[in-house]
């Protein structure tokens, strides 16, 4: 068996979700040969060739994947994936972009947002807002699959020396363009990744007050999160979504401000270690999974833990 | 322009779910059903299109059985001029869903096709994709701003790290994310009215598509349950906690 691992990277580093696509290949087993696909990007194929586990980087560096766009990266990946029993990449947004592509141009089904490997075609994966796990067997040859970054430990990016290959096909479908990219920058931790998360929720009330979760967050190395209802209110920017439908986190610590813990919201918090609920309603189901339970007004309980910490 | 949206019958996004107990599945029988979360979003996206001037004319479709008519007729109610429903009572897994939405666009020939990002019960998040790549479009996926110029569209795509705009030549598929829009309610006289819309009802035979599913799931389970949790009384007690009991800071 060969294991083709498509990297997360924004050209110059390697994303850390990379790692966990390789741990989860590492489970499956077989060679496992890592696709960096993009413009200069020579600094994340060279990281790439220091994870541990890799025996082969192939570099696809070209303007026609300088952005990640799914539709030219897509025709790449189906072409390289043929020699392949597997096509692995995270769960992140670009891997949910162009992965079901890769799937329909190779006419196999896609395995979404797996947790756990039972063998070479079977799988674990949630659904219904994680309110049930499903084992899934495939009966496609190449088994094409998109892996939850929280449900393997992240292989050692050290230690490998794996030969790097250039790629030198290029694929532009010609129907896309890149237009502009508004990036939030913080030089907190990336929430995926934490192990620390605070988050608020509608009970914030604005975004100015989350400058109250934002000091906490920089004496506890943590990132900080949202509900849906923070960002559709406008509070927070849309990568700070956790839920269901806005990114899985799972760290050490989840601490939840303000946020009542709707079964959305919950799927995509409730596999963290120890989880904290401050929230004024003590009925608030948040308390339902929360290992310590603060019923308190925000107001006065979070300025107070700050100067506490 | 022609505006195709897909819509899909799933249980209803306040229902917790249960596991049954032989575990083979979740337990559906008499549970409240409505249209995909993320399908309304589609609609009143393209019903708003339409309002501008810039669609002509909005068709619907669902792939699913018999009663997957009532999400047509719910779009319908909302704006939408016309139904297709592929019925079928089988499984209808992702890839298929795609292959006859693609016979469906090949047949209809859209300039936009508008589909919610994911299921809330599969959590797929893969059809439209898949739609896209069989009819050699592009797309643009988890969509927070839609904006027709001419023969393109741009999309501003809600991203792991912010957003991202990108441009497609029409036709292109367009996959909804929650900020888009906030879909409309239906009042009661366009409820009335949509019972007299068109809708067509059609087989995947009619298609020329044969449903042939890939996965097979072996076995459904509940999530771990967490261990009960306690209440603290005070800041200080949960901060002396974290430090000594769960050891996380
Ligand atoms: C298709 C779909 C997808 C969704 N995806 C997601 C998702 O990915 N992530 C997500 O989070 N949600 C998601 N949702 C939304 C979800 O259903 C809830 O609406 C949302 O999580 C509620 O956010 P909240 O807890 O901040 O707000 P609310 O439910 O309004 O809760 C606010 C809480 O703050 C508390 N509060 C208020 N003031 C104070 C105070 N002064 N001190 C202490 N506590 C206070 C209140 O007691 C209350 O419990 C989705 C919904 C749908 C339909
Ligand atoms: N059975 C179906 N009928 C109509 N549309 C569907 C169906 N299945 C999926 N879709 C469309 O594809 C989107 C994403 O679904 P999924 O890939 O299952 O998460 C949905 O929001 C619908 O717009």
């Amino acid at each position: 068996m060969s294991i083709l691992v498509i990297a997360d990277h924004d050209n110059s580093t390697l994303k850390s979700a990379t790692l966990n696509v390789v741990a989860a290949a590492n489970a499956i087993g077989g060679e496992i040969v890592v696709l960096v696909a993009g413009e200069n990007c020579g600094a994340a194929a060279e990281a790439a060739s220091k994870v541990a586990g890799v025996s082969k980087v192939l570099v696809a560096d070209n303007a026609a994947y300088g952005h990640q766009l799914a539709e030219n990266l897509s025709l790449l990946v189906a072409d390289l994936g043929k020699g392949y029993s597997h096509i692995l990449s995270s769960a992140g947004t670009t891997g949910k972009d162009f992965m079901p592509r890769v799937a329909a141009l190779l006419d196999v089904a896609q395995i979404s947002d797996i947790i756990r490997v039972e063998s070479a075609d079977t799988f674990v994966r949630p659904f219904y807002a994680g309110n049930a796990i499903a084992t899934v067997k495939s009966s496609d040859a190449i088994k094409v699959i998109t892996v939850r970054s929280t449900g393997f430990d992240a292989v050692s990016a050290e230690g490998g020396s794996a030969a790097v290959e250039a790629v030198a096909e290029v694929k532009d479908a010609g129907v896309s363009s890149f237009v502009k990219a508004e990036m939030a920058k913080s030089d907190r931790p990336e929430l995926t990744s934490a192990s620390i998360v605070i988050s608020g929720g509608r009970g914030m009330q604005n975004g100015d007050n989350f400058k109250m979760l934002e000091a906490i967050a920089d004496k506890l190395g943590a990132a900080v999160g949202a509900s849906r209802a923070a960002v559709d209110a406008g509070f927070v920017p849309n990568d700070m979504q956790v839920g269901q439908t806005g990114k899985i986190v799972a760290p050490n610590l989840y601490i939840a401000v303000g946020i009542s813990g709707a079964i959305q919201h919950l799927a995509g918090m409730s596999g963290s270690k120890v989880i904290v609920a401050i929230n004024k309603d003590e009925e608030a189901p948040i308390f339902q999974v929360a290992d310590y339970g603060l019923v308190a007004d925000l107001f006065e309980a979070v300025p107070e833990l700050e100067k506490a910490l | 322009m022609k505006v195709l949206v897909a819509v899909k019958r799933v249980i209803d996004y306040n229902v917790k779910v249960r596991v049954k107990a032989d575990n083979t599945g979740v337990d559906l029988t008499n549970v409240k059903m409505a249209m995909n979360p993320f399908c309304e979003i589609a609609v009143e996206e393209a019903v708003r299109l339409k309002e501008k001037g810039v669609a002509t004319e909005i068709v619907v479709v669902s792939i699913g059985p018999k009663t997957s008519q009532e999400q047509i007729r719910t779009a319908l109610a909302l704006g939408a001029d016309r139904g297709i429903q592929i019925e079928t009572d089988e499984e209808v897994q992702s890839l298929d869903a795609a292959k006859l939405l693609k016979a469906v666009v090949d047949k209809e020939q859209p300039q936009l096709v508008i589909l919610g990002k994911q299921s809330i019960d599969s959590d797929n998040n893969q059809t439209g994709q898949m739609l896209a790549a069989l009819a050699g479009m592009g797309q643009g996926t988890f969509a927070s701003e839609v904006v027709v110029d001419g023969d393109k569209v741009n999309v501003t795509r809600e991203v792991d790290g912010g957003l991202v705009t990108v441009g497609l030549k029409l036709p292109a598929v367009v996959t909804t994310d929650l900020r888009l829009n906030e879909p409309r309610y239906a009042s009661l006289p366009n409820i009335m009215k949509a019972k007299k819309k068109p809708l067509e009802s059609v087989s995947p035979a009619d298609l020329g598509v044969t449903l042939s599913p890939r996965l097979t799931t072996l076995k459904v389970e509940e999530p771990p349950k967490r261990a009960g949790g306690i209440k603290v009384g005070s800041v200080s007690e949960l901060v002396e906690k974290l430090k000594n009991e769960a050891k996380v800071i």
